[in-house]
């Protein structure tokens, strides 16, 4: 492909936009956000994932500038941001809560932060008009935001934090209360925008298919510290933990001892099934306890044993998930693990080939399942 | 609708009757065309032209308006800022103090209120007039706005002034653009209320009035130590006419407020 790829983080002559060094923050005696040092660069689109509480908001609101680290120093574009005022910084955000001016129009919502850029009438309307194209709002210009729906407020608090196109945009949970289509659209209007203007999205989601779908970094999150901050692709296919692995994605976490067996290693994890062998790179001792991560679509069920192929257990299936375009079968192996495989309904539900309390061969390459130290 | 039963339209009817008899009988007899008060006559209205012509009277009502005016403008300033130091700022050393100390004129004798101030002035050298009146005023006042404005404040979803500071406001811009539109109607409540309590002050404004200056509740309350007067009956029936004009406009612009707003977002939920 001639295209070049988008990881400026792999460039070690890029220069990060934003820099967070040792930052912790505490309120009181809790710590929201514990030593943390990553970077963030111009253009990216780095997805905040992960549970509530965790810390996602009080990330943006340091960057935005409604708190301070307690300890540790945030830069941007090489300057310390700390003695900044949050109206004078080039970043705007999008609150979770939307905080949109109640007293005010759809329209002037939009427009309160162009007209404190002293901008002429005529381009701040300009401006507004494209907004609200942008997101629909069109007819609902001269409501107030008691007098929209839900879907329609988010939609605006969105539309006023694009409208001034900053160097930085904070997004918290900007989609949450969309329905499909239009969040879908949304997402698409915001890789359209980031495309035209330059801007560096950090947007804070619960929807892990929208974090894959837009990010170029998705950062995990799990109480205050960033588990993994790495591309779509590898966080699915080369998570750190098996909290990051459970966290995007179905996964089945099979716990066991390792034993180093040619160019990987062998997995016991019950005392009469055979081991479960993963030719993955990762360094560990004879009998430490490790985990292997085995996402559903990996696992082939079968009625035979397949000759091929070297990791294939037997079991009964005790669930069937039917989502559709797949089903998601959960067996039961030896020692009572389960584990999960994922197949295509490539026929009618009516001729599906197995069926509850079945028997069948689950099998899966040596390359599939991911081994975990934790 | 449930029936009235007969207990409760006895205790309404004597509920009202204690509240508005004594108005009732004061304005009836406003109208009448005897001098001596308890006496009826038959009807006129020639007190209220008499009174018309009163100038101490007038005199007194121009001192009170524009004490009233005065009083509850500052105080609803000072009153607002005090609020927004008692809901915003974190802790200080001695806030927990301050914010006990501003509620204090709320339950002050108004005697002791009074008296402290009377000699404050006498102490600065302050010749008692309207202006010592009008600071009188304010001093007791600006707590009972602080009360209302920061009870609405504790309410205030802060996040719309961090809005307002992201989108390039600074802290004065964010409270005259977002605040201050926001909790309007408490402010405007404080200011009323301030009003209201300077218009029928009489124990502070005593203290603190002097020669030059006289309001309208001490003239009544001194011509009345003289003798009921018609002409008195005449002013207060005025006087209830106007605050019950007031009071009554208030609460329909509230009501339709309040009203039109659950329209609206019935309309908003219908069409989501
Ligand atoms: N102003 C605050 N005072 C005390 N605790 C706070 C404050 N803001 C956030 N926290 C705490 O910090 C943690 C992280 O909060 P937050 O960043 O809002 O989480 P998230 O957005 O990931 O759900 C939560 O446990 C929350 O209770
Ligand atoms: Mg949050």
């Amino acid at each position: 492909m001639g295209q070049t790829v988008f990881e400026p983080w792999n460039d070690p002559d890029e220069k990060p936009l934003i820099q967070f060094k040792n930052v912790t923050k505490r309120f009181g005696d809790f710590t929201a956000i514990d030593n943390q040092t990553f970077d963030i660069y111009e253009k990216e689109f780095f997805a905040l994932l992960g549970p509530s509480g965790c810390g996602k908001t009080t990330m943006m609101r340091m960057l935005a500038g409604f708190e301070a680290p307690t300890e540790g120093t945030i830069l941007l574009g090489g300057q310390d941001i700390a003695p900044i005022p949050p109206n004078k910084r080039a970043v705007n955000m999008m609150f979770q809560s939307y905080a949109l001016f109640p007293h005010l129009s759809v329209w002037d919502n939009i427009a309160f932060g162009l007209k404190r850029d002293r901008m002429s009438k005529d381009a701040i309307a300009a401006r507004v008009e494209e907004m609200l194209t942008l997101t629909r709002l069109t007819q609902f210009a001269r409501r107030k935001p008691h007098q929209i729906s839900g879907g329609q407020r988010q939609r605006v608090a969105l539309a006023r934090s694009l409208a001034k196109a900053p160097k930085l945009l904070l997004l918290d949970e900007p989609m949450g209360a969309l329905d499909a289509k239009l969040r879908q659209a949304t997402q698409f209007e915001l890789m359209d925008i980031q495309e035209k203007t330059g801007t560096t999205f950090v947007i804070v989601t619960h929807d892990q298919e929208e974090a894959m779908t837009v990010a170029s970094r998705v950062a995990v999150m799990d109480e205050g510290r960033i588990v993994q901050a790495d591309t779509p692709a590898r966080i699915y296919e080369n998570p750190s933990t098996t909290y990051v692995a459970d966290f995007i994605g179905d996964v089945t976490i099979i716990t066991g001892r390792a034993s180093p067996a040619g160019e990987g290693y062998e997995v016991h994890y019950a005392e009469a099934a055979a081991p479960i062998y993963s030719a993955f790179d990762i360094d560990l001792a004879e009998g430490e306890t490790c985990h292997l991560a085995l996402r559903p679509e990996k696992v082939s069920i079968t009625a035979e044993r397949p000759a091929d192929r070297r990791n294939a257990v037997q079991g009964t299936i005790i669930d069937i998930a039917y989502l559709g375009n797949l089903s998601t079968y959960h067996v039961e192996i030896e020692g009572g693990q389960m584990v999960k495989a994922q197949a295509a309904n490539t026929r009618r539900l009516s001729r599906r080939d197995f069926t509850w309390e079945d028997t069948v061969w689950l099998s899966w390459t040596d390359t599939a399942a991911v081994l975990l130290r934790e | 609708m449930r029936r009235l039963t007969w207990f409760n339209a006895t205790s309404l009817t004597l509920g009202f009757a204690f509240l508005y008899l004594p108005m009732l009988i004061l304005i009836v007899y406003s109208f009448n065309e005897s001098k001596l008060v308890t006496v009826w006559a038959g009807f006129s209205t020639k007190w209220y032209g008499t009174l018309v012509q009163n100038e101490a009277f007038l005199d007194a009502a121009v001192v009170t308006l524009k004490v009233a005016v005065t009083s509850s403008t500052i105080a609803t300033v000072l009153g607002t800022m005090a609020a927004l130091v008692l809901v915003r700022a974190g802790r200080f050393p001695g806030r927990t103090l301050f914010s006990g100390m501003i509620y204090a004129p709320l339950v002050m004798p108004e005697v002791i209120t009074g008296l402290s101030l009377l000699l404050l002035f006498i102490g600065i050298g302050l010749d008692r007039g309207i202006l010592t009146i009008i600071l009188a005023h304010t001093t007791f006042s600006m707590a009972f706005v602080a009360v209302v404005v920061s009870s609405r404040l504790m309410s205030f979803d802060r996040s719309l002034e961090e809005a307002a500071l992201d989108l390039g406001c600074s802290a004065f811009d964010a409270f005259r653009l977002v605040t201050l539109p926001i909790i309007a109607p408490a402010v405007i409540s404080g200011w009323l209320l301030a009003f209201t309590l300077s218009l029928d002050d009489l124990v502070i404004a005593s203290f603190t009035a002097g020669p030059s200056a006289t309001t309208l509740p001490i003239k009544i309350w001194s011509s009345i130590r003289l003798g009921v007067s018609p002409e008195i009956n005449a002013l207060s029936t005025i006087m209830i006419g106007i605050v019950a004009v007031g009071v009554i406009t208030a609460s329909l612009v509230t009501k339709r407020a309040s009203l039109r707003q659950q329209a609206e977002e019935r309309a908003a939920a219908q069409q989501v």
